[in-house]
């Protein structure tokens, strides 16, 4: 079968602007797109420029956009992706910077990585021997990490604001407090600088790095671990916290969320940010859109209170892998 | 067709007219309902960033209300779909912490035995309405009107707890905006987020995701959007006109929740469908929708178009 493959190209000395190149090539059964760019490098266009070593989805070289999503080139089939989109389109990760075609500059993807300090801090002394009640969930899978970059292309937060630490490097961050050989004052040390602007508040929620990820690291999902071991360490006080803790306490109260109280919970005692929403609430208020303050509670909020005080904030859901990671996407 | 509705937090407050509009709908499609009213809130995945077995439990005593009622549960919110079906999916899968979550509801005399489907409203009108039904129930074709779908994060990721759409190609609100008679707008921001879950406390960025989307809609021609999610809706109407200063670009696009586009085109009075409670006008899209009404209406002193061609 002959399919046509469409590169996004772009050399800094000679071009303004990114511009599509398609290229024909026949494909062979189990072929995968890296197997096609590397053969299209060596009989179409030795210019092509993209990264890639192990070619088994062990090193991470190899992240780049493919039809609109992030993935490995090695571990994506040709032929599956045709059959899923109609056509293969190839272009380099989004929300960093383009050296040459496919290849990005990983800069500030290490920058960020150092940024978290990626190595264990003063040791408790009390941990005598950490193997000796394994765990098999005491990471959650945020080791499996090969630092490919496509949870980070695929931040929708890191687009709007790239100063933001992202979710490979927050995972790596989770992947120390989660550590049991770290000393206890260290932990909230890294949690309280985490509490900055660009720290674990930032995440959206929006789940793109854990449907992205090659290796089922579940980025988001260690960002939410983050932010409930800060809480619990008394880490409150910013707007993120406030949304958390004043969303469980409505909910506990009522059954339901009252989005007439809800902003109030996240802007607290500060007089600024309440004038900031109060036209927007005003608007709405005038438009039929605030739900009365003094709503009634569902029937059974009783039930509702005991499930939220019971259940308690430290027992953890375990991790279920979800993907079959050793296979080419389909 | 008999669901257990769930109407969720948003169409019972700031986004009334969510659930007016789906209740001005789902009998023509067929679809009854009896409604979940002692269910809490789903959690929105908030209370499960603090208290993971407490919000799977908050699921778990809603799924058991629907199957003490024999029936499925239909939601009408992108957000509760997709923390409801991951809740389930965890449920059905861990035996052990089913039976602890279980614990939590059993005082109430309830038990969650793992029986129950959570569907959407856009995926029962897809695939248990139909598309044909859909069509037959469309009194004003939209015509050439271009809307944008726009998903929200919750009703496509993460794919394994939701199994409807695939999250790098969605069609299923394409399907319905062609079955209206409408065009659907292609443009990048259709599957990204909205910016809502942090636009009280990281306005900047939210208003950042939230203006470049309606934008990118916007420059690909749409008149206006709709979505499945009563959350994106807040975000992409309530604060539309922040983003829009903050983007610095005109933006004005309407932004319909998905039965109200239903309604539109099955001709129920704008009124009945609460439009007038958007912050962005829908006027502009209600008098374009009329025109294209009354050029269909046969005039009494001509014989029309219909019956000899």
């Amino acid at each position: 079968m002959r399919l046509g493959f469409t590169i996004q190209r772009f050399n800094p000395e000679l071009d303004h602007h990114p511009h599509d190149e398609v290229y024909r090539l026949e494909v062979s059964r189990g072929m995968t797109v890296l197997d096609a760019l590397i053969r299209i490098k060596d009989e179409q266009d030795g210019r092509l420029t993209f990264r890639y070593s192990c070619r088994s989805a062990i090193c991470g070289s190899c992240a780049m956009t493919i039809n609109g999503s992030e993935k490995l080139a090695c571990r994506t089939s040709v032929r599956q992706e045709w059959e899923r989109h109609g056509s293969v389109t190839v272009r380099p990760l989004e929300n960093l910077p383009i050296l040459k075609d496919l290849a990005v500059d990983m800069r500030s993807f290490w920058e960020k990585t150092r940024a978290i300090v990626p190595w264990l801090l003063a040791q408790d002394q009390s941990v005598t021997d950490p193997l000796a009640t394994p765990n098999p969930y005491m990471f959650h899978n945020v080791d499996a990490c090969i630092m490919c970059g496509a949870c980070v292309a695929a931040c929708t937060s890191h687009e709007a604001d790239p100063a933001f630490l992202g979710p490979a490097a927050l995972a790596k961050a989770y992947r120390f407090v989660a550590d049991s050989r770290e000393g206890d004052e260290a932990r909230t040390g890294r949690l309280t600088a985490l509490q900055e602007p660009t720290g674990i508040w930032d995440c959206t929620r929006c789940n793109f790095c854990v449907q992205v990820c090659p290796k089922d690291v579940q980025p988001m999902e260690a960002i939410i671990r983050l932010r409930r071991a800060a809480i619990e360490r008394g880490l409150t006080t910013t707007g993120g916290a406030r949304h958390v803790i004043g969303f469980r306490d409505l909910v506990a109260r009522y059954g339901r969320l009252n989005e007439a109280l809800m902003p109030l919970k996240v802007v607290g005692p500060d007089l600024r940010r309440f004038l900031h929403i109060l036209p927007l609430g005003l608007r709405m208020l005038f438009k039929g859109k605030v739900p009365s303050p003094l709503h009634p509670a569902i029937r059974g909020v009783d039930r509702v209170r005991a499930i939220l005080r019971r259940s308690g904030p430290r027992r953890d859901v375990a991790h279920l892998h979800t993907k079959n990671v050793g296979e080419a996407e389909g | 067709m008999k669901y257990a509705l769930y109407p969720g937090c948003a169409a019972k407050g700031a986004t009334p007219e969510l659930y007016q509009s789906t209740m001005a709908i789902i009998g023509r499609l067929g679809i009854e309902v009896t409604e979940l009213t002692a269910a809490s809130c789903c959690g929105a995945g908030v209370v499960g960033e603090l208290d993971p077995e407490g919000a799977l439990a908050l699921s778990a005593r809603t799924f058991a209300q629907a199957e003490r009622v024999g029936l499925d549960v239909m939601t009408i919110c992108g957000t509760c779909q997709g923390v409801m079906g991951g809740a389930n999916r965890k449920l059905k899968a861990d035996t052990a912490l089913l039976e602890r979550v279980n614990k939590l509801i059993e005082p109430e005399g309830l038990t969650y035995r793992g029986t129950v489907h959570v569907k959407h409203l856009l995926w029962i009108v897809v695939r248990e309405v139909g598309l044909e039904k859909l069509k037959d129930e469309v009194q004003v074709t939209l015509g050439d009107l271009r809307i944008a779908p726009f998903y929200g994060c919750y009703i496509l990721r993460p794919s394994w707890d939701l199994g409807f759409d695939d999250p790098e190609n969605p069609t299923s609100m394409e399907k319905v905006i062609r079955a209206v008679g409408a065009e659907p707008v292609d443009y990048a921001g259709k599957v990204k987020c909205c910016g809502f879950p942090i636009i009280l406390e990281k306005e900047n960025i939210a208003l950042t995701m939230n203006g470049t989307n309606l934008k990118e809609a916007k420059d690909a021609g749409a008149d206006a959007m709709v979505t499945p999610c009563p959350l994106c809706h807040m975000s992409l109407d309530i604060y539309q006109e922040r983003a829009a200063r903050k983007i610095n670009a005109k933006l004005e696009l309407p932004v319909l929740h998905l039965p109200q586009m239903l309604g539109l085109a099955m001709g129920v009075p704008a009124e009945e469908l609460g439009v007038r409670r958007h912050l962005v006008s829908v006027d502009p899209l209600i008098k374009a929708i009329k025109e294209r009404k009354d050029e269909h209406t046969p005039s009494p002193l001509s014989p029309g178009r219909t019956g000899t061609e």
